[in-house]
């Protein structure tokens, strides 16, 4: 699975035996029990299974909002679980991007500043902000509501916002959490094929947690879970192709 | 990063205009107190300054007691007409010495009775005031030595006993004596004090010393300088020679208090300092309250802000940027109050100097004071919520509800 040859090929994401345990003595939980995962860079994964299979424990992990109780997570070759919160969160502005379920938008603040607040953590001037804000809702097909509140947009283009505010940094990694749970059918068509598009024509690659098998079909490979470990392969259902 | 989160926190504070109002009064109120308070007490002691200044800086005033603390003297014997005789003859650079006794008592004159200060002096009391008749004449040198009963007054008294009839060569009843008024005095208006100076029946000291106090004492002793001499100099010359009139020992302390202009202004601000520096404590206290608002307000906001602070590290803000915003916001806050503060604060002072009648002194040091101290509240009560929202959990933050 996990390649250890010689050559200096370096995966984008690289988990090692990484396991995570909540809390402590006979209370503890053992949410990971030694993952491996390997994903390239130009991937689209799509990662499933029944809550409480680990799944969004090691999405947090991915993301790096949390770190492992053990194991490593290689990010570009760079061992997470040792850089400090600080560097975590530099790491998350220069190389990821994130759509959450619920959305997730400032309230009560327009379209073009919710797309334009990574930028402003990046430190890039007002202007240089506007312009690449209005690219990515462009990108998304929202060209036009730049001024409009999340409270006057439909969840369809809430989300959309959602995906252009995670994209503008233009990031390699894009994180996405049921990005279509709380969407109808045609609203979730949409944005997956906004995604694919993400990652056929910008080549960003895509780790996207989903209930839904549909959805999962967008992907080039799913991951699955179950029991705080990665199911092999052969034991899968063949979703999608390589 | 610093005109971000004041950009942010402006966007914030006008989310919620009401709530962000309410806040800061307890800082506007802080400020406003305070500055209105230091600037009455400024505008009070320039009044009394200017007034003093007025007398003339050539003035001593001589008083028996001792000197407990501004305005405070215990009971010594008083002065004696020698006394003041020694000072006039043995220090040359006095222009004038008054001794004088008084007593505050009733004058008649007809059917109106008037109750008034009585003093007696010599003529050197005019002068030492720079105090002219308008009509009539002062005292002579014989009515003067044989104690003769005659009187000039006030402006004042002359009103309330004799409306707008002549004085001049009337009688007026003092106790048991009828005394001929022989002068009327120029008007002088108020004191520094707020007493009307015009209220007042001066009479030759030996007439008082005879026939109203009947004892021989003098209660105070006005003295005027010689243009061109130091006042310090002439001040340690006059205690030394009634130290020696008053056989006081090497280790005794004087028990007579010699006053310049700049000791009597002290003395007559004191009071005046003493509230403003009371009431500006309380101001000082509503500025405390008004911090502890304010840090109420912030952790209501943190907690009810739990999912943006939560978006904003998930994406990549750093502990110290959701620190610096929720700060900024705070200081904002206040110096928001601060300002409202200032000027609501020279609002009322130009309106209260007025109605007080006191000059309107704009003191920019404690209005500057004031703005930073205001900001420097929102820093210091900000700052637990704001350390309290920098080190939420994204995971945990994003998924509350």
């Amino acid at each position: 699975m996990a390649e250890t040859t010689e050559t200096d090929h370096v995966p984008l994401i690289n988990l090692r035996s990484v396991t995570k345990t909540y809390g402590r003595g006979t209370a503890a939980m053992q949410a990971l029990r030694g993952v491996d995962i390997a994903i390239e860079a130009g991937e689209f994964i799509a990662v499933m299974g029944p809550s409480g299979s680990g799944k969004s424990t090691c999405m947090n992990i991915l993301g790096c909002l949390d770190t492992p109780t053990s194991g490593n997570y290689l990010f570009k070759g760079v061992e997470v679980g040792a850089l400090s919160r600080d560097q975590r969160a530099l790491l998350r502005r220069q190389y990821l991007g994130f759509v959450f379920q619920g959305f997730n938008l400032l309230n009560r603040t327009t379209a073009l500043e919710n797309v334009e607040l990574p930028l402003m953590y990046r430190g890039d001037p007002l202007r240089t902000r506007h312009q690449l804000a209005r690219t990515a809702l462009d990108a998304v097909g929202l060209t036009g509501w730049e001024g409009h509140t999340p409270g006057e947009l439909s969840g369809g283009q809430q989300q959309r916002v959602a995906i252009a505010r995670a994209i503008v940094t233009r990031p390699a990694l894009l994180f996405a959490d049921e990005p279509t749970g709380s969407l109808d059918s045609s609203r979730s068509r949409e944005i997956m094929e906004i995604l694919t598009t993400l990652n056929r024509e910008q080549g960003i690659t895509i780790v996207m947690v989903t209930h839904e098998a549909d959805m999962a079909r967008y992907a080039s490979r799913t991951i699955h879970f179950r029991d705080g470990l990665v199911v092999p392969e052969h034991e899968t259902d063949h979703k999608g192709g390589h | 990063m610093f005109w971000n989160a004041v950009i942010l926190a402006l966007r914030e504070i006008r989310r919620n205009v009401l709530r962000s109002f309410l806040t800061i009064l307890g800082i506007v109120i802080g400020v406003a107190a305070v500055i209105v308070m230091v600037t009455l007490g400024d505008g009070a002691t320039a009044q009394v300054t200017q007034q003093i200044a007025s007398l003339g800086s050539n003035l001593l005033m001589v008083t028996p007691g001792k000197r407990m603390g501004p305005g405070q003297n215990v009971g010594a014997a008083p002065f004696t007409v020698e006394d003041a005789e020694s000072l006039r003859r043995d220090i040359p650079q006095l222009a004038a010495v008054a001794p004088m006794a008084s007593k505050s008592m009733s004058a008649i004159y007809g059917n109106a009775n008037w109750s008034t200060q009585i003093a007696g002096s010599s003529n050197s009391y005019f002068e030492v005031r720079n105090w002219k008749t308008r009509t009539g004449r002062l005292f002579s040198d014989s009515e003067l030595r044989s104690g003769a009963a005659i009187c000039v007054i006030g402006g004042t008294v002359r009103s309330k006993l004799f409306g707008n009839q002549d004085p001049i060569g009337a009688n007026i009843r003092l106790q048991n004596i009828s005394c001929q008024v022989v002068g009327l005095l120029e008007s002088k208006g108020q004191s520094t004090m707020g007493s009307d100076q015009d209220d007042v029946i001066i009479i030759p000291l030996r007439t008082f010393q005879r026939r109203i106090a009947g004892n021989q004492d003098v209660n105070i002793i006005q003295v005027s300088v010689r243009d061109g001499v130091s006042t310090a100099r002439i001040q340690q010359d006059i205690e030394r020679l009634l130290r020696e009139r008053r056989h006081l020992s090497a280790s005794d302390e004087n028990n007579f208090n010699v006053m310049d202009m700049k000791e009597i202004t002290a003395m007559l601000t004191s009071t005046t300092k003493i509230m403003t520096a009371l009431l500006s404590a309380v101001g000082a206290v509503s500025l405390l309250v008004g911090g502890i608002g304010i840090m109420n307000i912030m952790l209501v906001s943190v907690t009810e802000r739990t999912r943006e602070i939560g978006i904003r590290l998930a994406i990549g803000a750093f502990e110290r940027e959701v620190l610096m915003q929720f700060l900024v916001e705070a200081a904002v806050l206040s110096s928001f109050g601060g300002l409202v503060g200032i000027t609501l604060a020279l609002l009322s002072s130009v309106l209260l100097a007025s109605l007080l009648k006191v000059p309107f002194i704009f003191n920019a040091p404690i209005v500057a004071v004031a703005f930073l101290f205001s900001g420097a509240v929102g820093l210091v009560f900000g700052y637990f919520p704001a350390r309290k929202a920098a080190q939420l959990d994204p995971i945990e933050a994003l998924r509350y509800e």
